[in-house]
């Protein structure tokens, strides 16, 4: 993958300033004191100046006589949405961190927040490439009705013959006019039977390196020539959908970055998928899969085993030790200092789950032999609560969904441990000669 | 995304970071180490008489504060917490320094610590008592300076959660003992870490009701007897009594609770030196993964490595969590500690001998080598899981901990 990323701003970490340790670095520092107490107050400072902005906007559109819609659009429009977001669009430019403060004061005064869950994508990955990556004028037509829920957004990415090898994808994009005319197919897309716009990505030159043949879109789902079709998988459900799109008029003014500059934006796409992940809320103990397995447990006293019971206990202790480490990188993120130990709680979260699913098949004895309904069911997310074989079956899909163990094994060694890449034949030969 | 809500229905973990003191502390230990104790020089100690580095632990001890971290100011010591204690820890433990930190300033000193404070408790205060914290006291300011290294007579595998053990007793008095305030230990411990440089030993003895004795390590009936041990940078001894003249430090509950407070204290250290190791061993693998060539490539190209040391990396992001939380638990008291240790000391031990495993198999045949340091992080990484007990005895010690019984 490209590591240019110019259209991508992640702050890098102020390298921590050692001075010499000796048993006297247990003492106080004066300088350091004084620059601690300064930076503590400078962030009181903006907290107070936040709380008394949101305390203002609710005066102005108090949440019970203001209908959710148009409150939600007026926190936006105020800047109160997410506050990292840009002025003018929807934040106020301050650190990710600020948000807690807002979000409690809209908390005490009863107002509505949006539904993160109603627009996973467009928040976590759409969001962030348009402010990293789009022109101002599609910033203004986009992000507001993002963030309100108006919008829901999908991405366009993968495709039959491009999984882990997504720079190969095949769609076309052929410019007409003001308009580019898309062809191709796209698979695996969550969401996009409820969405409006998708972050598409497409072949626009065929004639060059893989890498360098991709231009990035928001594509109109409502479009003619878009056709969404379910996607069954071995769960029995229909979470994802196929994606097909025939002869699909994109106006050229709804490309992000430029033409050939697509591998560069869907890796700032990327990027905050992972960002995302990491900065997701803390969890309990046993809020996890370990919970079910250690309820089964305490539940069915004449099903336990010594077998049993020394593979719940390292379970038990990895799901702690794993809840625990995404706990140390939230706390790195909170602190400006983004590790790279995000990549491995995806690798460990699906180990996790499978050993704990497959764990619970066993103690179910043979009622894990009895499954609740292989009807297709359009679920947008799946319902771990369907029980141990559902979360058996599910749980598979955890090592391949969002990048295989084996791709993010790579870029772990590749990119965190700064290994060399294996030799590859694709890189530089132009797309269309490609074999396969 | 934050949300707030939900948030604030979990308790917040404590700070699971290196603060800037941990940071310039390992800075200091690293100069220090890199220059004193390389691979070369501790190869070559392992085939002298003298297993452990005196001159080194001296320099660690006076010179960074090593010794007295944990004891408080007044006493002469940093008055720092069990989170800077485990971050050196890391440090000695990357650079495999054959010194006593684990057995005196961890153990041994977090036992003297609760036994000096046992004494002081409302209700606690009766003179015999007085008397045994203000050896404690006593001894706790001259391993702050340095000026003695102290270990505690346990064997190897000691848990926290065992009985307190019986391998010491009482034998009968001498004259003048009583007047003295002395007592006569009899038995023998084998297995004992860090015992050999100690200048003091905490027995643990027996009796109606159980004790805590000091004894003068180099005193008359006390005998040291130096074993082939595994890790070969971290010699134990069999250590026997023969009626050799003890001072009781604390007594009854209050031995007991010192005795556990000192290997609490044990385990989490050794997880954090455990911790230091596995990076370590990361580290030494990666490189050589990047300089080794077979096949016109860098052998660190081949997926067959690469997702083995990937998989490495991912179990020590896991375990430096573990770690630093239990590290965090000491530093604060909570009382999530019991389950913290079982964590931690799993996490890390498990992590430090796959690492060593890992770095031994993918150096190829260099790394089986007695010239190659490979042999000695292995050797210290499967000593050390056992050492303060296994990875399956702490997971055991859970079942109870967070209710997950065992079958019936």
């Amino acid at each position: 993958m490209s590591p240019a990323r110019s259209c991508t701003p992640p702050a890098a970490p102020s390298a921590r300033c050692g001075r010499p340790a000796i048993a006297a670095t247990m003492g106080p520092v004066l300088d350091e004191e004084n620059e601690a107490a300064q930076a503590r107050d400078k962030v009181l400072a903006q907290e107070r100046d936040l709380r008394e902005r949101v305390r203002a906007f609710l005066a102005e559109h108090p949440p019970a006589q203001t209908p959710r819609e148009d409150f939600l659009a007026a926190r936006f429009d105020a800047g109160l949405g997410y506050v990292h977001y840009p002025v003018g669009h929807g934040g106020l430019g301050l650190p990710r961190n600020a948000q807690p403060a807002l979000e409690d004061e809209l908390a005490k005064a009863g107002a509505p927040d949006i539904d993160v869950r109603l627009n996973v994508i467009g928040l976590g990955m759409a969001a962030p490439t348009i402010i990293a990556c789009a022109s101002e004028e599609q910033k203004a037509r986009w992000l507001r009705s993002l963030w309100t829920g108006a919008e829901i957004w999908c991405q366009l990415f993968s495709e039959p013959g491009a999984g882990s090898d997504l720079a190969s994808l095949a769609t076309r994009a052929v410019r007409d006019g003001d308009d580019w005319v898309v062809t191709g197919q796209k698979v695996w897309t969550s969401l996009a039977h409820h969405a409006r716009r998708g972050l598409l990505l497409a072949r626009t030159d065929p004639d060059v390196p893989k890498h360098a043949g991709l231009t990035y879109f928001a594509l109109d789902l409502h479009a003619p020539g878009v056709e969404v079709r379910p996607l069954r998988q071995l769960t029995g459900e229909a979470e994802f959908n196929e994606v097909f799109l025939s002869q699909v008029r994109v106006p050229d003014a709804d490309r992000i970055g430029a033409v050939g500059d697509g591998w560069k934006v869907a890796n700032a796409t990327l990027m905050n998928e992972r960002v995302a992940i990491g900065s997701s809320r803390a969890v309990a103990r046993e809020e996890g899969a370990a919970g079910f397995a250690a309820a089964a447990w305490r539940q069915h006293p004449e099903r336990r085993t010594q077998d049993l019971h020394q593979r719940l206990l390292k379970l038990w202790a990895q799901a702690e030790v794993s809840r625990l480490a995404a706990e140390r990188l939230r706390q790195q993120l909170a602190a400006g200092q983004p590790g790279p130990e995000g990549s491995a709680s995806k690798l460990i979260f699906a180990l996790l789950n499978q050993e704990l699913s497959g764990w619970e098949v066993d103690f179910a004895g043979t009622d894990g032999l009895r499954y609740d309904d292989w009807a297709m069911r359009r679920d947008a997310s799946s319902d771990y609560a369907r029980g141990p074989v559902f979360r058996y079956l599910r749980s598979r899909g955890n090592s391949i969904e969002g990048g295989t163990s084996e791709i993010l094994r790579n870029i772990i060694a590749e990119r965190v441990l700064r290994l060399p890449a294996e030799p590859r034949a694709d890189k530089d030969i132009p797309w269309k000669d490609l074999p396969r | 995304m934050s949300n707030a809500v939900s948030a604030s229905k979990v308790p917040p973990a404590p700070d699971l970071l290196y603060s800037d003191t941990e940071l310039a502390l390992a800075g200091a230990l690293d100069d220090l180490l890199s220059q004193r104790c390389g691979p070369a020089a501790v190869l070559a100690r392992t085939e002298q008489p003298e297993a452990y580095d005196v001159a080194l632990w001296k320099a660690l001890a006076t010179e960074i504060g090593l010794a007295g971290l944990l004891i408080p100011e007044e006493l002469g010591g940093a008055g720092a917490s069990g989170r800077e204690l485990a971050s050196a820890a890391e440090r000695l433990g990357a650079h495999l320094a054959p010194v006593p930190y684990l057995g005196s300033a961890a153990v041994a000193t977090a036992t003297a610590l609760a036994a000096a404070k046992s004494a002081t408790r409302p209700g606690g205060g009766h003179s015999a008592g007085q008397q045994a914290a203000g050896i404690a006291a006593d001894l706790l300011r001259r391993l702050a300076d340095g000026t003695v290294t102290a270990a505690v007579a346990v064997t190897a595998s000691a848990m926290p959660a065992d009985k307190f053990p019986a391998a010491v007793q009482l034998s009968g008095p001498q004259p003048g003992d009583a007047a003295a305030g002395i007592v006569r230990l009899r038995g023998r411990i084998d297995s004992v870490p860090d015992a050999l440089p100690a200048d003091v030993l905490l027995v643990p003895a027996e009796g109606v009701p159980n004790g805590l004795y000091l004894v003068e390590a180099t005193g008359p009936g006390v005998h040291r007897v130096p074993v082939t041990s595994l890790d070969m940078t971290r010699q134990l001894c069999d250590v026997s009594l023969d009626g050799g003249p003890a001072r009781q430090i604390a007594v009854g509950a209050s031995a007991a609770a010192a005795l556990e407070a000192g290997l609490v204290t044990g385990a989490v250290v050794l997880a954090a030196e455990q911790l230091g190791l596995a990076q370590r061993c990361l580290d030494m693998t990666v490189a050589y993964g990047k300089e080794r060539h077979q096949f016109a490539r860098q052998v660190g190209s081949f997926q067959a490595v690469k997702h083995r040391l990937a998989d490495l990396w991912a179990t020590i992001t896991q375990a430096r969590a573990a770690s630093r939380y239990a590290a965090a638990c000491l530093a604060s008291g909570d009382p999530d500690i019991a389950v913290a240790v079982a964590l931690a000391k799993s996490a890390c031990s498990d992590a430090a001998v796959t690492a060593a495993q890992e770095c031994v198999q993918l150096h190829g045949g260099i790394g089986f080598t007695w010239e190659h340091p490979a042999h000695l992080y292995l050797k210290r990484a499967k000593a050390s899981s056992v050492t303060f007990d296994t990875p399956g005895a702490h997971r055991a010690a859970l079942a109870g901990l967070v209710n997950l019984p065992a079958p019936a």
